[in-house]
C-alpha cells in the first residue's frame, strides 16, 4: 500500500527511479483513490482511466530498459479542463464544449506527456475559468477536502481538489486573476502564476487573452520549481511568450534568504480581516527570523484593480468567446451558462462603440499605472509579501447570487495579472482549522528567487504537513 | 463621460445580447439588467483616476514586433479539422442557409 497522504514528486520519483513502486501501481494507487473519492469531491469531470495505465505500461518499460529519464517520468498529474488534450475530452466545465475532443495537445501537455507523466484526467473548474469558488462549472461544483461544505476556490477548483486530497500528486491550472492562487490558499497548497509569457497559452481555452497566465499546483516547493523546469518556455505558436532563457528553478533552492529586501504593501493589509492580518504578520516574522529585511511600501492604484479587471477582463472574454458559433466544433452558443453570458453582456457593452473610450481605454490607462506601481516598488525591494485571500475558505452558496461581491474575492490578486508579474500562493497557516495562503510576488522572470524565498519559508514552518482528513 | 453619467448606468440588454449573438429570456434580462448595473456602478470607480497625461498600455511584454519564419508547417489533416463540427458535407463544414428561396 502506498502512502498517497504523505507523498511529494520529490519521494514518488525516488521510489519510482529506485523501482520500489512502478509507474503501474502509483497510477493504480490513483486511480483507486479517484474512484472512492471522486463522487462526492467532484474533482474530475473526465478520468483518463485506460490512458493513464497504457502511460504508466509505457514508463514502466523504459524504466527496465534504464533508459534516462527525468525527475517527471511515470508522476501521475491532472490537467485543469482548460487545457487541450489529444483524444481525451476537453470541456472548459461548460455545456456548450460538453462533446468536444481536442485533435491536438496543448503545447504545455505535450512537454509534460514528453517527460513521461500520467494523464490521469481532466479536472473540474468555474466553466470558462469565469469564477472564484468553483461554483460556475455546468457540472456541479468540486468540495473543498477540508471542510466539504466550503468552496476549493476557483477558477482552477478540481485541480486544487485533486492535488489537496491525493488525487493527483500535481495539476496544472489557468490564473487569469487568481485562479490558481487562490484556490491554492484555501486548499494549503504551493501554487504558481507565473510571469505572463513565461509559459505558453497555446492550446489552452482562451479567457482573457491579455492576463492568462498558466502555471500549476503541488504540495511543496520543490515540486512545484520542478514542474516549471519542464513547462516553461518559447513556444513559436504562441508570440507573447519570452525567449528568455529558462533556469533549473529547483538547483539552489535552498540558497537561503538573507539580506533579501521583502516589502510589505500597506494597502494589501489596510481593511484586512484581523485575523488574515495576523498570519500574514507572522509570515513576514518568519521571513525576517530567516534573514531578510521586512519593508513598508505602498503600492498607490491597488484600490483600482478589481475595477480594471472587471473591464479588461470580460471585454476580452466577450471576443475570446465569440468564436463558440455552433459551427465548426462545439455545441451553439444557448449553451452558455449564466455566469459566461453575464461576462460576453458586459465586455460586449464595454466594448461597444460609445462606449470604449469610457471603459476599455480607460482601463488600459489605468493598467499602466498599476504597472509603475510593481515596477517602482521593485525598485526598493525584491520582492513582496501579500495576502492571497481576504480569509478561509468560504462556504458552498455564500456568494453564488451577488456576482458582484465574489468578483471582489479575487480583490489580492488581480493587479498581479494586471502587472504581469509572478507570484506564488504558498501555505500560510490556519484560521479555525482552515488553510489561509499568502503570496510572495517578484518582478518579472524572479521566479527563482521567489521558489528560493518560498522554500525557506516552507521548511521553517511546514504547513503543507497538516493534510485533510477525508 | 457624459454619455455613462446620462444613461445612469442602464444597459440597453436587448441591443447588446445582439451585438454578441446571445438569445437571452426575460427571466435573464431582468436578472442581468440589475447585476449589471451594480457592476457597472462598480467599474465606473475608474472615472476617479486621473489619466490625462497618462498613455494606455498597449501590451505588458514589451516584446515588438514578434513575427515566425515565413515557412510552411504541417497543419491538421481536413478529417482532423472536421472531427468536432456538427454537421459537415463533402469535406467542408455546412451551415444553415443565409438566402432564403424566392
Amino acid at each position: 500500500m502506498i502512502d498517497l497522504q504523505n507523498l511529494t514528486i520529490k519521494e514518488a520519483s525516488n521510489l519510482l527511479s529506485s523501482r520500489k513502486v512502478s509507474a503501474v501501481e502509483l497510477t493504480e494507487a490513483y486511480l483507486a483513490k479517484i474512484e472512492k473519492y471522486n463522487p462526492s469531491l467532484n474533482a474530475y469531470l473526465t478520468v483518463n482511466k485506460s490512458g493513464a495505465i497504457e502511460q504508466a505500461e509505457k514508463v514502466d518499460k523504459l524504466f527496465s530498459q534504464k533508459a534516462k529519464l527525468s525527475p517527471l517520468a511515470g508522476i501521475p498529474i491532472a490537467f485543469k479542463d482548460m487545457f487541450s488534450t489529444k483524444g481525451v475530452r476537453t470541456t472548459a466545465a461548460s455545456k456548450v464544449l460538453e462533446n468536444y475532443i481536442p485533435v491536438y495537445d496543448a503545447t504545455v501537455v505535450s512537454k509534460l506527456n514528453g517527460q513521461n507523466v500520467i494523464n490521469l484526467g481532466k479536472t473540474n473548474q468555474d466553466a470558462w475559468a469565469h469564477g472564484s469558488s468553483g461554483e460556475n462549472s455546468d457540472f456541479g461544483p468540486a468540495k473543498n477536502p477540508y471542510d466539504t461544505n466550503r468552496v476549493p476556490g476557483g477558477s482552477s477548483s478540481g485541480s486544487a481538489v485533486s492535488v489537496s486530497a491525493d488525487l493527483a500528486l500535481a495539476a496544472t491550472g489557468t490564473d487569469t486573476g487568481g485562479s490558481i492562487r487562490l484556490p491554492a490558499s484555501f486548499c494549503n497548497l504551493v501554487g504558481l502564476k507565473p510571469t505572463y509569457g513565461r509559459v505558453s497559452r497555446y492550446g489552452i481555452i482562451a479567457m482573457a487573452s491579455s492576463l492568462d497566465s498558466v502555471g500549476h499546483f503541488t504540495k511543496t516547493v520543490w515540486d512545484n520549481a520542478l514542474i516549471l523546469n519542464y513547462s516553461a518556455g518559447f513556444d513559436t505558436n504562441d508570440a507573447t511568450t519570452s525567449q528568455s532563457k529558462v533556469e533549473n528553478y529547483a538547483e539552489g533552492i535552498e540558497k537561503g534568504i538573507k539580506g533579501l529586501k521583502i516589502g510589505l504593501p500597506k494597502e494589501y493589509l489596510d481593511g484586512l480581516d484581523p485575523e488574515t492580518k495576523e498570519l500574514v504578520k507572522k509570515a513576514a516574522g518568519f521571513l525576517e527570523k530567516l534573514g531578510a529585511k521586512i519593508i513598508d511600501i505602498s503600492l498607490p492604484n491597488t484600490e483600482y484593480g478589481v475595477a480594471t479587471y472587471y473591464i479588461i477582463q470580460p471585454s476580452e472574454v466577450s471576443s475570446n468567446l465569440a468564436r463558440y458559433d455552433g459551427i465548426r466544433f462545439a455545441n451553439p452558443r444557448d449553451k452558455f451558462g449564466a455566469e459566461a453570458k453575464r461576462r460576453i453582456i458586459l465586455g460586449t457593452y464595454t466594448l461597444s462603440s460609445g462606449y470604449y473610450d469610457a471603459y476599455y481605454l480607460k482601463a488600459m490607462k489605468v493598467r499602466r499605472l498599476i504597472v509603475k506601481d510593481f515596477t517602482d516598488a521593485f525598485e526598493k525591494v525584491d520582492l513582496i509579501l501579500a495576502p492571497t485571500s481576504t480569509g478561509p475558505a468560504f462556504k458552498l452558496g455564500e456568494k453564488v447570487d451577488d456576482p458582484l461581491s465574489m468578483y471582489l474575492a479575487d480583490v489580492y490578486t488581480v493587479n498581479i495579472n494586471i502587472a504581469g508579474v509572478p507570484s506564488l500562493n504558498i501555505p500560510g497557516g490556519f484560521i479555525d482549522n482552515l488553510p489561509v495562503g499568502i503570496q510572495i510576488i517578484g518582478p518579472n522572470f524572479s521566479e527563482k528567487l521567489i521558489y528560493q524565498t518560498a522554500f525557506a519559508f516552507e521548511q521553517e514552518t511546514k504547513f503543507y504537513e497538516r493534510t485533510p482528513s477525508i | 463621460m457624459s454619455k455613462i453619467k446620462n444613461q445612469k448606468l442602464k444597459i440597453d440588454i436587448d441591443h447588446v445580447a445582439r451585438l454578441a449573438n446571445l438569445k437571452l429570456t426575460n427571466e435573464e434580462k431582468k436578472t442581468f439588467e440589475s447585476q449589471l448595473a451594480e457592476i457597472v456602478g462598480y467599474i465606473s470607480q475608474l472615472e476617479k483616476v486621473d489619466t490625462e497625461k497618462v498613455e494606455p498600455i498597449g501590451q505588458i511584454t514589451g516584446q515588438e514586433n514578434v513575427a515566425r519564419k515565413d515557412e510552411t508547417r504541417p497543419s491538421l489533416s481536413q478529417e482532423d479539422a472536421l472531427a468536432n463540427a456538427p454537421k459537415t458535407h463533402n469535406g467542408f463544414f455546412e451551415v444553415d442557409a443565409i438566402f432564403e428561396e424566392q
